[in-house]
């Protein structure tokens, strides 16, 4: 009796196995049944499947795909990628009796609480026009480069059952997580216009600016998102350094205070504080400022402002996104 | 070799498809397989701080000693599936059957050997991609997203998958949140939405083994269906019968080795009487 695949002729190489009788070992040998038998020389079987797999052209399972075709697949998955970072916003409020209110309470009471600690006690308020819009604009771009990136090196590791399960490029999980958080964002702005115009803050056709700054924002949040996401993949504990980091780049990156009217009295070295300025989590924050404040005006800006905040987008961008896609087929691994 | 091939007596219905000279064609090539799983953190709870710094700074001797175990789930498979075919995959609990379907569908790496496969095998099952916290119709959308479904494809497919779930036979169900389901209506709706893709090689671990007899039966003729569009199928369970119903070959996996290899009632004999000792 044979299954109905088999041909006659051809000793079907498990067959070899049944011949072994089954040991039947203490319960002491049973990790040690683990170690790994010597393998074999390549026998007839071997060569013959290599060819039987050869002649119909099948393919190694999970192989990495090139490049373009992975954007290709990236592309065919962008339906799913909007939907998971729509679901998972939506299933976080889930929960509460106010439910998508805290999309827009979230943010204002995170404003609340840097407003007393360094408006109010602190006082890093003397010397900047408009402070609260300051702050909160601050507060709230500052929020979308930080979850962006908490969420990132998690995306992956957090995510291991979705990705040992099913098929899919791996980046989706990053960008869809950097999308949930830009859509938290978007809700922000609606609260943040809300205080640019209780402060008295005029409307001004320079607001249209904000559309590419968060594009300029998310090019380059994206690509840290994906580097962090392999980093995190492949360990862990980098999840628990982050914090750390992110809170020493926050507070270098002029959130709460101003990197401009602070350091220009300081002794500081002029290279030192311009670097400070052009590094990316002050530039996009300084240039929502620009766009979004009338009392925020362009000598605030470091020079070449704009082709700085391209340059980090396209390079971190593409950067991480080739970085991710190295290492695509051990995601979920080992 | 040909000559063999056109030698072959078609034996069991259905069939295995073939080419023209007669010729079976593979779908799944598994050759010299072993996979082997680094588990981290496995050391004594007394000075594994330690441990984890040994093992940064001296990396591989110190692996066994710090509490890196090496599994070897898989040792040295090798068979064969051709297109048509419906494969069941027996054995005690832990002998690697699970983990073996993992690698065919190219989600575990292997250590030795190749799996080569035509096209792109699928697990059955979108557990992880669905949300408890979501309405089902929703969830009904992400998983099909998740397969890769477009969203044209799911809506047109939407009402078959909600009454084959049977979900909304006692009341609008599909519009609550998928937390509030009973555990057997979520396996129902999440089998549901697994099968209302076609694959070419699917892979199901255990599916059958969920909902009422009613929704088992269900399922058992969608795999069969899906077994007639797909090439091939592999199903992994622990339910004899269901094995019997479905499929035709059985691999047999104890303790990571392939011990048999053939027809089922064959294979399944001797399977009864090991695991009554």
């Amino acid at each position: 009796m044979r299954s109905p695949g088999r041909r006659p002729g051809d000793r079907p190489p498990s067959f070899r196995h049944i011949t072994t009788p089954l040991h039947r070992t203490k319960a002491a040998d049973v990790s040690q049944v683990l170690h790994t038998p010597p393998r074999q020389a390549p026998t007839a079987d071997d060569l013959d499947l290599a060819a039987l797999a050869a002649r119909h052209g099948l393919t190694v399972s999970g192989a990495r795909p090139s490049l373009p075709e992975y954007v290709r697949q990236l592309w065919a998955r962008r339906h799913f990628i909007t939907a998971f970072a729509t679901a998972k916003l939506t299933a976080q409020y889930s929960q509460a009796k106010l439910g998508q209110v805290w999309q827009v309470m979230t943010p204002l009471l995170n404003a609340a609480v840097y407003f007393f600690i360094f408006g109010v006690l602190i006082g890093t308020r003397d010397g900047v026009d408009d402070f609260v819009p300051f702050l909160v604009t601050g507060v709230f771009m500052w929020t979308f480069t930080q979850n962006s990136i908490m969420a990132g090196t998690r995306a992956v590791s957090g995510n291991i059952g979705l990705v040992r399960a099913l098929h899919f490029p791996r980046a989706a999980l990053p960008i869809s997580f950097c999308l949930q958080q830009l859509q938290q964002l978007l809700f922000s702005m609606i609260a943040l216009i809300g205080i640019l115009l209780c402060f008295g803050v005029p409307v001004a056709t320079s607001w249209v600016l904000a559309v590419p700054v968060l594009l300029l924002q998310s090019g380059f949040n994206v690509g840290v998102t994906m580097v962090m996401a392999r980093l995190g993949a492949n360990t862990p504990d980098i999840a628990q350094l982050m914090p750390f980091i992110l809170r020493t780049w926050m507070y270098t990156s002029g959130v709460m205070w101003s990197i401009d009217a602070t350091l220009r009295n300081s002794n500081m070295p002029e290279w030192a504080i311009t670097a400070m300025r052009c590094q990316p989590g002050a530039v996009y924050i300084d240039l929502m400022r620009f766009a979004l404040i009338d009392s925020f005006h362009a000598d605030h800006l470091p020079p070449h402002v704009w082709a700085v905040a391209a340059g980090w987008a396209v390079v971190v961008g593409i950067g991480g996104f080739i970085y991710f896609w190295k290492a695509e087929e051990t995601y979920g691994r080992g | 070799m040909a000559e063999q091939t056109l030698a072959r007596t078609p034996e069991q219905t259905p069939a295995p498809a073939a080419t023209p000279a007669g010729e079976p064609i593979p779908t799944v090539v598994v050759d010299g397989v072993d996979i082997v799983y680094k588990v981290n953190g496995t050391g004594s709870g007394r000075g594994s701080a330690t441990a984890a710094l040994n093992r940064i700074m001296r990396r591989k001797e110190a692996e066994k000693s710090s509490g890196v175990r090496r599994v070897h789930a898989v040792k040295n498979v090798s068979f064969v599936a051709y297109k048509g075919e419906a494969v069941g995959l027996i054995g005690t609990n832990g002998s690697g059957k699970s983990t073996l379907l993992k690698a065919v569908a190219g989600l575990l790496p292997v250590e030795n050997g190749r799996i080569l496969t035509d096209g792109q095998p699928s697990l059955l099952g979108v557990n992880a991609a669905l949300m408890s916290d979501l309405t089902g119709e929703r969830n009904v959308y992400l998983g099909g997203l998740a397969m890769g479904m477009s969203r044209a494809e799911i809506k047109e497919r939407y009402e078959d998958i909600v009454d084959f779930s049977g979900i909304n036979d006692k009341g609008d169900f599909i519009t609550l949140p998928m937390r509030t389901y009973s555990s057997g209506m979520s396996a129902r709706l999440r089998f549901s939405i697994a099968a209302a893709k076609n694959h070419d090689v699917l892979l199901i671990d255990e599916a059958l083994a969920t909902g009422d007899a009613r929704f088992q039966k269900r399922s058992e003729e969608r795999i069969r269906e899906l077994r007639k569009e797909a090439g091939t199928v592999f199903l992994v369970s622990h339910s004899n019968a269901s094995i019997r119903d479905t499929c035709e070959r059985v691999l047999w996996l104890e303790r990571g080795e392939l011990r048999m290899d053939g027809p089922t009632d064959e294979v399944l004999r001797q399977y009864e009487k090991f695991t009554r000792r």
